[in-house]
């Protein structure tokens, strides 16, 4: 097995050799990597059950398919986004050629998470290779099925000299760090997302850090409280809530409460039934580690529905908390759980003040049938992404930026 | 220090206020920023003078006019850019308000640089002003007179709340980089550029870093050997080398070696006279430390011109230097200063190795009439920015983002891109609570129909021109109300 010093240089001359250049290249690559989502959907299905039990529903959604049409907009889109773009000229310059032109920046690194094993880690990948870098991916040891495939089959698929799996841990990921790239890329939390970013000051390398936060969820009295429900329920237990943009907490009035709850009530039962952990379409926590920090937190405020765990199974039912204070634990971290925790507001300025005064979340949501009152929080507060009346959509569309909050 | 903790702790609060939101307040301050510039015109000349010996005519070319440049377009476009920007929907978000809203990141930290003191601490000031941040601004200490001046006007001119001014070296930037900004702009060297970008990982502050490098500049065989000795010795000798842009040294044809030589002579002549010490266009080093630096460099090659020196008044004449070996110290580090090494290559691929052997340049410059060959000097090497046939002038184009890659920097700024740069463009989708049966295809319990639904729903085609999209978007709207009418639930 090659060291991490002698993948990197294989790539980096494979890189400089320029064969990542032409865009005929890049398209091979990424045709490669559909047939390799294409041929291999049922094995994918099959790590992501093993690491995460997560349902053949949501993983065709959430991980393939969001994966496939990442690889077709980069295919359908990619000589328009390789041409120079042309630029307005000033007077001393009207008779010269300006432009800007794109250029791979070399060799990428790209370090993915274990909820999305698949998706989080591919789709980055897949515009790195669009633009024609080459790359080291460094999936999740948390995932370690997914990690696993992901190993094998890449090299089956694509370019040796330009694309390397490496997997490992802690030890693995500080040996890689120590190298030279030109761009790295990392989807995690923020306390490591710090650490990459240290490592790459000492290279000059550039980063986009994909990390998270606690994402508020406002609940105005004029929306659709069933609607509502259902849209917030999906996004909270979807991958048992393991969703870097799912809503981590509700803040609305107590009258709001008051519909709100029975309504997420009656919306678990009809998602996963009478007994949750019978359902197919729930998954599991990834790991004792995460089971017991969640498990703690079901003791802030009161349990409305659902807080039975079961430990050797690693599950946690759907879990409503209410009466939670700002002070409670489950309200200091990013849950990264299936618990919902609704805080009491008397207000829409409490609510924005309340959100002011914690770190910029990836994601916002408001729900609400009066626009100015969605205008109000978007204008009054700021997040990676906003979406309102729903959850997690924003995410859907390829031509918006995800852009992300630094912290 | 708790000086620093209070300056960012007002910056911070003035932001918090929400003063500058408003796109008439922030019009407001680039117009008095305007009136500081041609209110003070003379004094910051003479600011200029005193650290770098700058004459008045390039602290107009070289401080003022570019700053008023930006302004006039930041006030033309600010309302365009400030504007939410709608992006292309998919077939679920048809009937949706989908569009990226800039916002201002917060409270910014921009570090200047001693050699162009003015441009590059309130260039970066502008679009950080423009796009509705509070600013801290440490202009260099290495350029004294001009940081005092910034420190004294900026208060005058400018909220004093929202746009502070820190004076101060290395203490007070270390003391500075501890606190919480939500962007950092710094420009200066790679080696300080790390030590930014450490500081800043610790509140994963984003960084925008214009650093240097050795810009390269290759010289054809077939050219106008007049024209292009002229304009390179133009972009070196100006501000007696101190340009991070500066054609740093040169690659040239061996067939046209002796000719740019002589060129070059003649042109330092036409441009300084006899002897440039005298000449009032000739700037000086910025301070004995730099003139020890650049004068080491001398050492192991051949001085074909100039030469002298004068380290009491900071003097070093416009030196052309040849037999220079590549390994030698002066092929080691960014001159930033009048020696101009001369190199030869036997042709355009010899060259673009030799350039790729080396740290990405903030800047490469070709000469050339063959625009087949300026093609594959641009595709066969990497750079912040180019100019063909000329130097330094991508700089003045507002339309071209400015900035390095690799070793020279991270990011970019001047006209849009300054004010993206220091925007958060935040992605926005707002839906309305209607159309919930569509939405149900994705509630669990799932279905193999459910799944199908799906992917009809969102799968994207390879390779579906423009008018497929259409179709596809109305068989879509067709679809979601097929589902309505089959109740699926």
């Amino acid at each position: 097995m090659s060291s991490t010093k002698e993948v990197a240089a294989r790539l980096r001359e494979a890189f400089n050799s320029g064969k990542t250049r032409t865009a005929e290249f890049r398209l091979k690559q990424l045709k490669a990597m559909l047939n390799l989502m294409k041929e291999n959907e049922g094995a994918l299905l099959e790590a992501l059950k093993k690491d995460l039990r997560k349902p053949n529903f949501e993983s065709i959604i959430s991980e393939v398919l969001f994966t496939k049409n990442e690889i077709v907009c980069a295919i359908n889109n990619l000589t328009e986004w390789m041409k120079p773009e042309y630029v307005e000229k000033t007077l001393v310059t009207k008779l010269d050629t300006c432009f800007i032109k794109k250029e791979p920046f070399g060799v990428a690194l790209i370090i993915g998470p274990w909820n999305y094993p698949i998706q989080l880690v591919l789709t980055p990948f897949i515009g790195a290779v669009a633009a024609g870098n080459c790359a080291i991916l460094k999936p999740s040891e948390v995932s370690p099925n997914s990690s696993q495939l992901l190993s094998e089959l890449l090299p089956k698929y694509l370019d040796k000299d330009c694309f390397a799996v490496v997997c490992g841990g802690v030890k693995e990921t500080t040996e890689l760090l120590e190298e030279k790239f030109d761009y790295i890329f990392f989807t995690g939390g923020t306390h490591v997302g710090k650490i990459i970013m240290t490592a790459a000051a000492k290279h000059l390398t550039p980063v986009s850090l994909e990390l998270g936060g606690k994402n508020p969820c406002y609940v105005d009295k004029s929306c659709d409280i069933n609607n509502t429900a259902h849209r917030i329920a999906w996004a909270r237990f979807l991958n048992m809530g393991q969703t870097c943009i799912a809503p981590d907490y509700v803040l609305c009035t107590k009258a709001v409460r008051e519909e709100l709850v029975p309504a997420l009530i009656n919306c678990l039962e009809e998602f996963y039934g009478k007994n949750p952990q019978e359902s197919e379409d729930l998954g599991r926590i990834i790991n004792e580690k995460h089971f017991n920090r969640l498990k703690a937190l079901l003791s802030s405020g009161k349990v409305a529905v659902g807080g039975q765990t079961d430990e050797k199974d690693k599950y946690i039912a759907p879990t409503v908390l209410v009466d939670v204070k700002e002070t409670d634990p489950v309200m200091q971290e990013e849950i990264f759980g299936p618990i919902l925790p609704i805080v009491d507001v008397e207000n829409i300025d409490e609510a924005i003040a309340f959100m002011n005064r914690h770190e910029k979340p990836l994601a916002l949501y408001v729900y609400s049938a009066d626009n100015k009152v969605v205008k109000d929080v978007l204008e009054r507060t700021s997040s990676g992404g906003f979406c309102s009346n729903d959850c997690i959509m924003q995410m859907t569309l390829f031509f918006l930026a995800f852009w992300r909050s630094w912290r | 220090m708790d000086q620093m903790k209070n300056t960012v702790g007002k910056a911070r609060a003035a932001f918090n206020s929400r003063k500058a939101c408003s796109l008439e307040f922030r019009k407001q301050q680039l117009q008095a920023l305007r009136r500081l510039l041609t209110e003070n015109e003379d004094r910051i000349a003479d600011a200029l003078h005193k650290d770098l010996n700058k004459n008045k005519l390039d602290t107009q070319v070289f401080e003022i006019i570019g700053l008023e440049g930006e302004i006039a377009l930041l006030l033309e476009k600010l309302t365009e850019w400030a504007a939410p920007r709608p992006v292309e929907r998919n077939l679920l978000t048809l009937m949706d308000e989908v569009y990226i809203q800039p916002e201002p990141l917060g409270v910014v930290l921009i570090i200047g640089a001693w050699n162009y003191p003015f441009v590059l601490s309130l260039q970066p000031l502008l679009g950080a002003i423009a796009a509705g941040n509070a600013v801290v601004l440490k202009p260099s200490e290495v350029s004294e007179n001009s940081a005092a001046l910034i420190k004294e006007l900026i208060p005058k001119y400018l909220d004093k709340d929202l746009y502070q001014v820190v004076c101060g070296g290395v203490a007070e930037t270390t003391e500075l980089l501890k606190e919480k900004f939500d962007h950092i702009m710094y420009t200066g060297n790679s080696t300080v550029g790390k030590i930014v970008m450490e500081a800043a990982a610790k509140h994963l502050t984003p960084v925008t870093l214009e650093l240097g490098g050795k810009s390269p500049c290759y010289i054809d065989k077939n050219v106008d050997i007049d024209t292009v000795c002229r304009r390179i010795a133009w972009g070196k000798f100006t501000n007696c080398g101190q340009t991070c842009i500066a054609p740093d040294y040169i690659l040239c044809d061996k067939s046209i070696h002796e000719k740019v030589i002589e060129r070059l002579k003649e042109t330092i002549k036409e441009f300084y006279g006899e002897d440039p010490k005298k000449s009032p266009d000739y700037c000086r080093i910025i301070n004995t430390h730099h003139v020890k630096r650049i004068l080491s460099l001398l050492e192991g090659s051949k001085v074909a011109y100039g030469g002298q020196y004068d380290e009491a008044s900071c003097y070093i004449a416009p030196t052309i230097l040849t037999d220079v070996s590549p390994t030698s110290k002066v092929m080691k580090e960014e001159i930033f200063g009048p020696l101009l090494p001369i190199l030869t290559v036997n042709n355009v691929d010899e060259a673009i190795q030799f350039i790729n052997q080396r740290d990405k340049p903030l800047a490469l410059y070709a000469f050339c009439h063959d625009k087949k060959v300026l093609k594959k000097i641009v595709a066969e090497t990497s750079s912040g920015g180019v100019t063909a046939n000329d130097t330094m002038i991508h700089f003045t184009i507002s339309t071209l983002p400015f900035g390095g890659v690799g070793n020279s920097g991270m990011g970019a700024y001047h006209g849009k891109f300054s004010f993206d740069t220091f925007s958060h463009h935040r992605a926005c989708l707002i839906k309305s609570l209607k159309m919930e049966t569509v939405n149900k295809v994705r509630y669990p319990p799932g279905s193999p129909e459910k799944v199908k639904w799906i992917k009809r729903l969102i799968t994207k085609q390879v390779n579906f021109g423009k008018l497929g999209l259409v179709f596809i978007g109305l068989l879509g709207a067709l679809l979601a109300v097929l589902m309505k009418v089959l109740l699926l639930h």
